[in-house]
């Protein structure tokens, strides 16, 4: 249904036929139509499975990262949205270009399962795709929706898929005032089950032990014991990940619970793009981050008195 | 003993709601954020945000019972001395209302778990206080595959169960505390003449057609018998199955039927609380001992999980399942992985 | 303070007790003796049980108990040194309070299978322990049992355990035989010198004996090599088996061996029936 569904395919053929990589990191398709998962691919035979569509918005380059350690090179297909994060961890040393065979890949958004079932849309047996319109074959009848409507969070932002300012939301957000700031995010992530799917799947989470599983940190909470501990996990996860996080979305899309995690991330963004002036791609290679470098123009320390006494 | 089947009219719900609460902590499921849990109800509570057409909440019915955290123990320490303050609380009666057929099997699951011998008594005094009233699913979703586990949805076990055909709720007690709930609700109820009305055996047949027609509702689980459990264990496909798998605990916190938990202590300042909290098989420090860990991959870990529920959990209890197929893993997994996936692999149809 | 004396049917809620006398054996292993707060044991148990022993705040651990329940004073727990927990209580001194539950698991078949036989016991390192527990049952009710064989090695002379009991008393006693090894020679040690598994098919066992074995993983398995081609059939042999535990009641999950829990319906095995599962311990 996408255009360049075949084409994908086609490519993935090219380079397991050629040798040109060992392996390469796709989509694999489920009966279910829209269920496909991250899959590993190791010769053009297996590419029977292989999908590529409108419902393949897992970002692969964190699964690459884990491939590190395979013999020759894994060829990875990237969306506009993961390859920042797939620089980033080349960056950050958690893969190694050299044993990777990148291929960019067009993307027009993916779709948000749950969105459409938010819309009551049950039973979902097939969905194809016209025009901009998605048709979705049901156990209780034919429906039909626009596809923008079901984009997953992250394509809204997306430059490719949507003209929207991305800090629009976050904008909003900082419209109200500190207490309905603090209700709004008790009351999100009061439901936070601390499964860890948003850090798992998060490309900036990368390190060996994450101090919330270390048992010698004083901090390996593994479920809340009072709501303090559920702010500070997802506080914490994003200062660690601030002037890294690329926002790639995966957090808000795993997030069973749908907390809106991106709000936090791109907050973080915004702030540092304001203060700190937004990061050249040289600085980025060069390794220099907001929080990682330092110079007498960066913000002096007490914008956060200034910014917290404007309330 | 047969229970007779009551009706009210759908319209008098928010009624029969408000009586429940009046006497008994309520829970329904209804909207938070975009998704829908289980929650308190109480007379301040807008009945708007309640949600039984919405087939599945996020998390299950077993929250209600065996909470994502739980106190076990409360001390002090002093010097040389420790001081064992208190112990756990206790719970209030409670009705859950709307409780899927799926979570309602999830919990026999959990009794053979946990009300073995010794008893749990944390979870076995939540059980005994609460009461759940069962919801028949008129409209299955694709996820659904709770009919492979003999479940049948149109007909939902429990303390009481309830239908809604069209505009009006049919209600049959299906236990002693069921009707004892029953009872409390004389004023609202009305018992139905006919054993069990046109509407009702209307709903069930449309029910069991449209399980009927449920993609997944064929999957075999002829291999998963306790005597292939060796082969099962070997089998090469949890390789190439655990690919995706991010070591999250995402799919072991919304199953229903996962019971694993960790003890913690939780230093508040001025004393030390124990808790049990949920855990998942799917985290690496799930089995890390001081010298050692015997399962060091993704791999083993994930196969653990669904070795537990298809083979290990049937061959200490009776060949009954750890898996009631509602299907919630099928829509929560990060990278689309599910019990699904595994058992086509497994049960020898790969990749249907 | 008499709170030990909580009526809790939970089983996951621990008693008060109190460790009245801490020994050095090792280097890195001590032996705490616990009892109630008001003396006596915390509870009843057979040799090759458990408890959970905890400091709140800092940690719960499961420990086999290597004392004999036919001591009816206290409870004996030898400890390496090796986690958050064990690190704790090798600070500790003697009046130290702690938090113990139990007992978990199913011990060593001493009153069935093991009665009258002749037995051998073959530990490696901090393995003793659990076994120690069986020894001195067997030594306390002595005319129930055979002879005893007691092979037992560690890295060095210093990481020899209970090393005062092995020498003078159990080696003091009829029909009873101590044969210690460490593997590699020093200064000072005349005795035997390599791994426990090569001095067992050395002192060359008949097979008329039930064996119970106990050590390090790497050690179990040469050992039940060894037993093998001495003849010992596996189902002559038990041991016992660590896996993490946190509930000791086969609820929270983690000690499964395939369908089994390590906790509930182990820690002991006899080996056939381990062989059995899935070899994932």
């Amino acid at each position: 249904m996408h255009n360049s569904s075949c084409t994908v395919k086609e490519t993935a053929r090219k380079i397991l036929e050629s040798g040109q990589a060992e392996r390469l990191l796709g989509w694999e398709q489920d009966s279910s139509g829209y269920n496909h998962a991250p899959a590993v691919f190791k010769s053009a035979g297996e590419l029977d499975r292989f999908i590529y569509d409108r419902f393949c918005g897992s970002n692969l380059s964190k699964l690459l990262a884990r491939l590190r350690e395979a013999e020759g090179r894994t060829a990875v297909l990237l969306k506009a949205c993961d390859r920042e994060s797939f620089n980033l961890l080349v960056r950050e040393h958690r893969i190694d270009p050299e044993q990777v065979h990148r291929v960019d890949i067009e993307c027009s958004g993916m779709v948000d399962i749950e969105k459409l079932r938010n819309k009551g849309i049950k039973g979902i047996r097939e969905i194809t795709e016209s025009g901009d319109e998605l048709h979705i074959s049901t156990l209780y009848g034919e429906k039909r929706c626009r596809s923008e409507e079901v984009l997953l969070e992250k394509c809204l932002s997306c430059p490719a898929v949507s003209s929207a300012d991305a800090f629009d939301a976050v904008g909003q957000m900082e419209e109200r005032s500190s207490l309905e700031r603090y209700e709004f995010w008790k009351e999100a992530l009061s439901t936070c089950i601390r499964c860890n799917a948003c850090r798992n799947s998060c490309p900036v989470c990368t390190c060996e032990q994450c101090i919330f599983d270390n048992p010698r940190s004083g901090t390996a909470g593994k479920a809340s014991a009072d709501f303090f501990e559920d702010q500070h996990f997802h506080l914490v996860r994003v200062f660690h990940a601030a002037g890294r996080c690329t926002d790639c979305g995966e957090c808000t899309r795993v997030c069973p619970q749908g907390i809106p995690l991106y709000l936090l991330n791109r907050k973080v963004i915004k702030d540092i793009n304001e203060l700190y002036g937004e990061l050249s791609l040289e600085d980025k290679e060069l390794g220099k981050g907001a929080l990682t470098s330092f110079s007498f123009q960066d913000a002096h320390p007490d914008i956060i008195r200034k910014r917290t006494g404007d309330q | 003993m047969e229970h007779r089947v009551y009706s009210l009219p759908k319209k008098r719900m928010g009624e029969l709601f408000g009586l429940i609460s009046s006497s008994r902590q309520l829970f329904l499921p209804m909207e938070k954020g975009g998704q829908f849990q289980f929650s308190r109800v109480d007379e301040h509570t807008d009945l708007e945000g309640v949600s039984l057409d919405r087939l599945l909440t996020a998390g299950s019915a077993k929250e209600l019972f065996f909470p994502q955290t739980q106190q076990i123990a409360a001390f002090r320490r002093r010097g040389k001395e420790i001081e064992l303050t208190s112990a756990e609380t206790l719970t209030s009666a409670f009705v859950a209302f709307g409780v899927r057929a799926c979570d309602a099997r999830s919990l026999e699951v959990l009794d053979r778990a946990f009300l073995g011998t010794p008893r749990d008594t944390m979870y076995e005094e939540k059980r005994s206080k609460g009461t759940v009233v069962t919801l028949a699913c008129n409209e299955p979703e694709e996820t659904c595959f709770c009919s492979v586990f003999s479940i049948d949805a149109a007909s939902p076990k429990g303390d009481v169960e309830t239908w809604i055909a069209g505009d009006t709720l049919y209600w049959r007690p299906g236990s002693e505390k069921g009707a004892e709930l029953t009872q409390e609700l004389d004023a609202l109820l009305d018992p139905c003449s006919e054993e069990e009305p046109e509407g009702l055996i209307q709903l069930k047949q449309q029910i069991r057609s449209i399980i009927g027609k449920l993609p997944l509702g064929r999957l075999s689980l002829e291999q998963f018998r306790p005597e292939a459990l060796q082969e099962l264990f070997d089998d090469p496909a949890w390789q190439k199955l655990s690919e995706p798998c991010i070591g999250c605990g995402t799919c072991t916190f919304v199953c229903p039927t996962c019971q694993c938990f960790d003890i913690r202590d939780f230093d508040t300042g001025e004393g030390v609380q124990r808790f049990r909290c949920w855990d998942s098989c799917m985290y690496s420090d799930f089995t890390t001992m001081a010298h050692g860990n015997p399962r060091t991959s993704q791999v083993e870990r994930f196969r653990q999980r669904f070795m537990h529920k298809l083979v290990y959990y049937p061959a200490n209890h009776d060949g009954l399942y750890s898996c009631a197929g509602c299907g919630r893993c099928v829509s929560k997994c990060p990278n689309s992985m599910n019990m699904v996936k595994v058992m086509k692999t497994l049960g020898g149809a790969q990749h249907v | 303070m008499s709170n030990c004396s909580c009526n809790s049917t939970n089983a996951l809620v621990p008693t008060i007790g109190v460790v009245t006398d801490i020994r050095v054996d090792t280097p890195d292993v001590k032996t705490f003796r616990v009892t109630g707060v008001q003396g006596g044991l915390c509870f009843d148990y057979v040799p090759g049980q458990c408890a959970m022993l905890s400091i709140p705040g800092v940690g719960e651990a499961m420990f086999s108990i290597t004392s004999s329940p036919t001591n009816r004073e206290y409870m004996e727990f030898s400890i390496k040194k090796c986690g958050i927990l064990t690190d704790w209580l090798h600070e500790i001194e003697p009046g130290q309070q702690v938090a113990i539950r139990g007992p978990y698991g199913n011990g060593f078949p001493v009153d069935t299978v093991l009665k009258g036989r002749d037995l051998l016991f073959i530990a490696g390192g901090i393995g003793l322990a659990p076994l120690r527990s069986v020894i001195n049952y067997c030594i306390d009710n002595r005319k129930d049992y055979g002879t005893i064989d007691i092979v037992y090695g560690a890295r060095s002379a210093e990481d020899l355990v209970h090393i005062d009991e092995l020498k003078t008393y159990w080696n003091s006693l009829e029909n009873v035989s101590v044969h210690l090894t460490i593997d590699n020679p020093q200064e000072g040690w005349d005795g035997h010198v390599g791994f426990v598994p090569a001095y067992v098919q050395e002192l060359g066992f008949d097979v008329d004996r039930t064996v119970l074995v106990c050590g390090p993983p790497i050690m179990i398995k040469f050992t039940l090599a060894s037993l093998g081609e001495l003849g010992f059939e596996k189902s002559q042999v038990y041991t016992t088996m660590e896996l993490k535990m946190k509930c000791g009641i086969g609820t929270c999950g983690r000690c499964n061996i395939g369908s089994k829990y390590v906790c509930k319906d182990g820690p002991v095995f006899r080996c056939d029936e381990l062989e059995s599962l899935p070899a994932e311990y």
